[in-house]
């Protein structure tokens, strides 16, 4: 049988963390991953590790797991293991770690699809864990693998037993990696970004999966997040993480309301707030819209129609609305919801079926890619990936000027103005001879936006331009953003699954659900006085929306 | 703004990229590197060292073993110098297999890049030419083409030229068609760049990588062919030497001048093995996921 542990009250942490330093290799930019950290994990507690991109909070976890690279090593500390099977983790024989992993101490991953093995059912993959631990008999495995998928709520526990990962969504999956931490009773379940590659509606469910688990065992759980939200939502406690460091400890109450130190302040103040205001005019609204879209359509064809099995999917549907000069439309939806495909129909990178766009009262739907190419200055988009949408084997220069020069203007102006820009959006013209991989991702987001801004569009189509960035990032790039419109009076197109990021730029927000806008309107209505259930359940879905109060502290 | 936007970027240069140390530290491939250097220094440096000619014929002198006087690898049936016909012969031969692998990888990568970033019908008719190609049997293919027309060393490589780019063409399609979903090929299109400045401007240089890798071991697979097509009699004609027709020119000699065969044989497996290593060498060196060895 599995081990059955008592929670005897309050007996001390599950988890001590003392004086824990670790090294990075050589050539890396600092020298510790995490520096003289220490940290309790209270009994029957949830414990929130957090902090942006690089601040060691992965690299803690997955040393408590003794799961680190090779690379990486513990140069000092300590973390020792409560409760009935106390004992010291950091120099433990490999069998023993083993051996603990998943019996004692589990944990989930952020991305559930590749931590999940394609080639085996749900119903495979969590009995392996048994099996690994030589737990039970054939009968009794598979009637608990039953009982650990009807416990994470997944639907059908018997039909899910035998499905493969590829045909779950993202929150069914994230289930069956929370089934399968759960699968020996492990005292301490540890959570690295759990939710952060799902929507909304979905984070909200598993947050309070977690949350009911937890109560219902008396878990102790290690939840790394970089969102305060999320924060707010689920912590008992909190540890926050700068650069490998612990700048702030304490509980949740505490650091959400009356946090110390600037960093922590900074990151609250920086989580965008869901305002329900509506932003204040940029311009005086002209009443020519400068784009307006009517009955707009897109359908994918999936499989050959040769060979059959062909079958339609209807992204975009019936989608209508316009945009006057200054303006912001927020487009908001979850993953799947079209929002994508309607920005790629705007600039042109798709062609829609059905429906009409008219950019200055032209309608640019029948035009071919020839035709189309001396109105592309006046419509530009910035991209969802700093990474991905910046040639690696270009220079920033190169990547400013090329769309100028193959539209006709001479180079030595393009250089001008390309460096105008760079200083422009916050770099220094320095950055013109470097190359992509020389820069951070806000550092990069900030030059996709200069190469939009290169031709003076009148319409900017920026599709998830924050998602990938940190907050603190996210706040300052919405800021250049504002800042840009109020300048140039651009139209933008703000397409977001972040209904707070929308609610921070956008004068008007349009929500998609399956393809079709289900509701539109300022921002007051939408989060205030929702008229549709789809987006009232987004909005509730929000994870911690602050008491007012709090916020007003953290700015101060 | 805060100190975390502004701060100063990294530079890395390219000596010190993490690809160039990777292949650097692999030992079989910097073995290879080395016996390239030298072979091809010693094909330059050697006609003119050396005290005989590769035609000179000198009957007193018939098969002499090596480390006869000067004769450092003996000499052939005609009392000619071995070693000066080797290095002759590497000449021709290294031409040879440089030749055909920039011929056969700008067709490969013309047809790849255009097939890739294409698609639809164009793309299905490029590739399924180069289906055609190589369902073909290529030593017959050679053999009878090289019987067709008239041999010469330029014939030679445009005939292993045309059996071979299909591989690189496979390769640049595969590497064209993931990237041309990248974000920054969708931002040239944004831009407005034109298809052909999409394809060989943005697209190409980050498909470089698995090109150098297919055109190495594209080398070591011309000077082999080179050498098989010579052999037979259709390649390169004597008197002029290659490594196959020295090969050719050995066989009724096994017995008796076992090194009329095993010399130019040597020079063939340890280019055509350099080559491989080399390629071996690159191909993990570019490869990100074998870092941390």
């Amino acid at each position: 049988m599995t081990p059955q542990y008592q929670t005897d009250g309050a007996t001390g942490p599950a988890l001590s963390v003392r004086g824990l330093t670790i090294d990075l290799p050589k050539d890396m930019e600092r020298r510790h991953a995490v520096e003289d950290i220490s940290f309790d994990l209270q009994d029957g507690q949830i414990l929130c590790i957090v902090g942006e991109s690089g601040s060691g909070k992965s690299v803690t976890a997955n040393t408590i797991m003794g799961l680190l690279p090779s690379s990486i090593r513990v140069s000092a500390g300590e973390i020792h293991l409560g409760g009935a099977e106390a004992g010291e983790l950091i120099g433990a024989a490999p069998a023993t770690l083993r051996n603990l992993r998943g019996r004692v101490v589990s944990m989930i991953f952020q991305d559930p699809l590749s931590a999940l093995n394609p080639l085996m059912t749900v119903g495979e993959q969590i009995t392996e864990v048994l099996t690994a631990h030589g737990v039970g008999t054939r009968e009794w495995q598979r009637a608990r693998v039953i009982e650990l998928l009807t416990e994470v709520s997944l639907p059908d526990p018997q039909l899910m037993y035998h499905q493969y990962p590829f045909r779950l969504s993202g929150g069914q999956r994230q289930r069956v990696m929370i089934a399968m931490a759960l699968a020996l009773e492990p005292k301490i379940l540890i959570a690295d970004e759990p939710t952060t590659a799902l929507d909304v509606t979905t984070q909200a469910q598993i947050l309070h999966l977690i949350r009911d688990i937890q109560r219902r065992k008396g878990m102790s759980v290690m939840f790394i997040t970089h969102d305060f939200g999320v924060v707010a939502e689920i912590a008992d406690s909190v540890v926050v993480m700068e650069k490998g460091r612990i700048v702030e400890t304490g509980s949740a109450d505490a650091v959400l309301k009356s946090p110390s130190h600037p960093y922590t302040k900074r990151l609250i103040a920086a989580v965008p707030a869901l305002t329900g205001e509506n932003r204040a005019a940029a311009s005086n609204a002209a009443p020519e819209p400068i784009i307006r879209v009517e009955g707009l359509g897109k359908t994918y064809r999936i499989g050959s129609a040769l060979f059959g099995g062909e079958y339609l999917v209807k992204a975009v549907q019936d989608v209508s609305f316009e945009i006057g000069p200054g303006r912001t439309l927020g487009i908001v939806g979850e993953s799947g919801s079209g929002k994508s495909s309607l920005g790629r129909l705007l600039v042109k990178l798709q062609d829609g079926n059905g429906g009409r766009i008219l950019f200055e009262g032209r309608d640019i739907v029948p035009l071919s890619d020839a035709e189309f190419r001396p109105l592309r200055p006046k419509i530009q988009m910035i991209f969802q990936d700093p990474f991905a949408s910046l040639n690696p084997r270009s220079t920033i220069g190169h990547i400013l000027t090329v769309g100028p020069v193959a539209h006709g203007m001479d180079y030595p102006k393009a250089r001008k103005e390309a460096q105008a820009l760079l200083s422009h959006v916050g770099l220094d013209a320095g950055a013109f001879e470097r190359y992509p991989h020389e820069f951070s991702g806000g550092q990069r987001q900030r030059i996709g936006i200069a190469r939009a801004l290169m031709f003076k569009p009148k319409l900017l189509v920026a599709d998830e331009a924050v998602s990938a960035l940190d907050v603190s990032i996210q706040a300052q790039i919405l800021e250049l953003l504002d800042q840009i419109q109020r300048e140039t009076g651009v139209s933008m197109i703000f397409i977001t699954h972040d209904l707070r990021v929308a609610s921070q730029i956008c004068d008007e927000i349009a929500v998609m659900q399956k393809g079709r806008i289900v509701e539109q309107g300022p921002p007051s209505q939408i989060f205030l006085d929702p008229r549709s259930a789809y987006t009232r359940e987004l909005v509730d879905a929000i994870p911690g929306r602050m008491p007012a109060e709090a916020r007003l502290s953290a700015l101060n | 703004m805060t100190s975390a936007t502004l701060s100063q970027p990294i530079r890395e240069r390219w000596w010190r990229s993490r690809t160039t140390r990777r292949f650097i530290t692999n030992k079989l491939a910097m073995f290879g590197l080395g016996m390239i250097v030298l072979l091809v220094l010693a094909c330059i440096l050697a006609p003119h060292l050396l005290p005989y000619g590769s035609l000179d014929i000198d009957l007193r002198a018939r098969f002499a073993p090596p480390f006869t006087g000067y004769h450092f690898f003996g000499t052939d049936p005609l009392g000619r110098d071995v070693a000066a016909r080797l290095f002759e012969a590497g000449r021709i031969s290294l031409a040879v297999g440089f030749s055909a692998m920039l011929l056969s990888t700008i067709i490969g990568t013309l047809v790849g890049v255009i097939a890739g970033y294409r698609g639809g019908w164009i793309g299905s008719v490029l590739m399924r030419t180069v289906d055609g190609f190589l369902s073909f049997p290529s030593i017959f293919l050679v053999l009878a083409l090289a019987a067709a027309l008239q041999p010469s060393a330029m014939m030679i490589t445009i005939v292993i030229a045309a059996t071979s780019w299909m591989e690189v063409a496979r390769i640049v399609d595969a590497e064209v068609r993931s990237l041309r979903e990248r974000e920054f090929v969708q931002a040239g299109r944004m831009l407005g760049l034109s298809g052909a400045h999409i394809m060989f401007r943005e697209i190409l240089p980050n498909a470089l990588g698995p090109i150098i890798v297919a055109a190495t071991l594209t080398v070591a697979r011309a000077i082999l062919m080179e050498a098989y097509i010579s052999f037979l009699g259709y390649g390169i004609q004597p008197p002029l030497p290659s490594w196959g027709n020295m090969l050719n020119g050995a066989q009724q000699y096994l017995g008796s001048a076992p090194w009329l065969a095993i010399i130019p044989g040597a020079a063939i497996t340890i280019a055509v093995a350099s080559f491989n290593f080399i390629g071996d060498g690159l191909r993990d060196a570019f490869d990100v996921r074998s870092d941390g060895h």
